[in-house]
């Protein structure tokens, strides 16, 4: 296929790790933060193709992992009132929240139904005008411009039953935390090319500026990454961190204007709560006021206990990238894709469940 | 080395939400295009790229186009990618 079977080259693939290979002698950790990534590094055995020197970690970029319990357990409330259809995402349904599931919830009676766009979410509104119909808005700066069409559509067509609880995020501020945290000394940042699309590279620029972090945006094919890899350490070698984009077919530096525009008229930026980081400033995406008869925390109003998480499981350590799942005592014994205890084993994207997909002791050691 | 027998599916697709794939637009109606890729048509969404035209490939995110792929610069850096791979035959 166009514009993925070329990224995949063997030939060519060999000729990047090679030169990585001359380039690297300083031991470095590199971080990807996006889920897309880890599955690729793992699936596509990346770790094994470059030298011992370059470490990769994951890092919080699976939208459904970083869902806060609390929540999630306000989505499963919102799921049991009468009259609501409550719509979401797929790999949203299986995580366990505090008491409950979604898929639990649709088991006790309520009206939960996957969605793969915020359009079939619009369709399920129109087609039943009688109920309330809540999307449940997860994602990154990636999938928050297709959440924003939907309440401009739902306007447009005055559909006054679609509502959305608004859980997105944005990706700069949580690498701020994470670098603030000090928790995991990074040399590099592999940058989400996804993400990128939409918001360009220019609010990366800090990273290298105040961190001396190197910053590459990927994209996602195995010759994409290497490209990337390539280039965090030809900068970090070089000691002249930068923004640098590896990714021209899809990223542009301004990124995509239309969709900030969209983003921007629908949303303002407020503080988000992020699953085993706590609430990090500035980085939720929240419905304007205007916008406010749209808002599912406007419209409606559910009692929700305090949290807690799944014993024993330390998907948050994993999503910060202070542990790899391979240090959690749960994982492939306790914890499976079948039977999963947290979100990072449910999630296709989540680091958990690409490292039992496709790990091997070579490639999925500690780094 | 890689697993090349691993082809996307619309399962695969509809499975892991922050994927993108590259589809090609063949027909364009308002802000709605149909698209096809490898055989499988579909219609999207176009009112994030309202640039794309007959012929672009789109990244198809969710539903919604979200950016027309650059041709000329997919060329380019395979021919880079090509001139490092002869690099270390050399060597
Ligand atoms: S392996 Fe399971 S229990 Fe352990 S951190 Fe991952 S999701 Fe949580």
């Amino acid at each position: 296929m166009k514009f993925i079977d070329e990224y995949q080259d063997n030939k060519l693939a060999k000729g990047l790790a090679w030169q990585i290979a001359q380039r690297s002698t300083k031991t470095i950790r590199l971080m990807e933060f996006c889920g897309g990534h880890t599955h690729a590094i793992l699936r596509h055995g990346i770790r094994q193709l470059v030298p011992e020197t370059v470490g990769l970690r994951s890092g919080p970029g699976c939208p459904v992992c970083v869902t806060a319990t609390a929540d999630l357990d306000k989505a499963i409330a919102l799921a049991h009132l009468p009259g609501v259809i409550l719509t979401t995402f797929g790999d949203m349904i299986r995580v366990p929240g505090s008491y409950s599931s979604l898929q639990q919830a649709k088991a006790e009676g309520a009206d939960v139904r996957i969605v793969y766009s915020t359009i079939d979410a619009l369709e399920i509104a129109r087609a039943n005008p009688e109920k309330s119909v809540i999307f449940i808005g997860i994602g990154f700066e990636t999938t928050a411009p297709t959440t924003a069409a939907s309440i401009l559509q739902a306007q447009h067509d005055r559909l006054e039953n679609f509502h959305v609880l608004s859980l997105s995020k944005l990706t700069p501020p949580v690498m701020k935390a994470l670098l603030d945290s000090g928790e995991v000394k990074l040399e590099g940042i592999v940058c989400p090319g996804h993400v990128s699309v939409i918001i360009g590279s220019h609010p990366y620029e800090f990273i290298p500026r105040d961190y001396g972090v190197a910053c590459v945006i990927s994209g996602f094919e195995p010759l994409d990454i290497l490209l990337c890899i390539d280039k965090l350490v030809q900068q970090i070698e070089k000691g002249e961190p930068k923004i640098e984009i590896a990714y021209h077919r899809g990223v542009k530096p301004e990124g995509n204007r239309k969709a900030r525009q969209l983003m921007e008229d629908v949303f303002e930026i407020g503080e988000a709560n992020w699953r085993g980081i706590g609430i990090v400033p500035q980085s939720g995406f929240k419905m304007r006021g205007k916008y406010e008869q749209f808002d599912a925390d406007k419209a409606f109003s559910v009692p929700v206990k305090p949290s807690r998480e799944p014993e024993g499981c330390r998907c948050g350590d994993v999503i910060r990238g202070a542990a790899t799942p391979l240090e959690c005592k749960l994982f492939r014994k306790v914890c499976t894709p079948e039977r999963p205890v947290g979100p990072c084993m449910v999630s296709s994207e989540g680091a958990c469940a690409a490292y039992y997909q496709f790990g091997t002791p070579e490639n999925s050691q500690s780094s | 080395m890689f697993r090349l027998s691993y082809r996307l599916t619309w399962a695969k697709i509809r499975d892991a939400m922050c994927l993108a794939v590259p589809v090609k637009i063949v027909s364009i109606d308002g802000d709605q295009a149909e698209t096809e890729i490898a055989g499988v048509k579909r219609r999207v969404s176009i009112v994030l790229t309202p640039e794309a035209k007959i012929g672009d490939y789109v990244l198809l995110h969710t539903g919604y186009a979200i950016s027309v792929l650059d041709q000329a610069e997919a060329e380019e850096t395979l021919k880079l990618l090509e001139e490092i791979a002869s690099l270390s035959e050399i060597h």
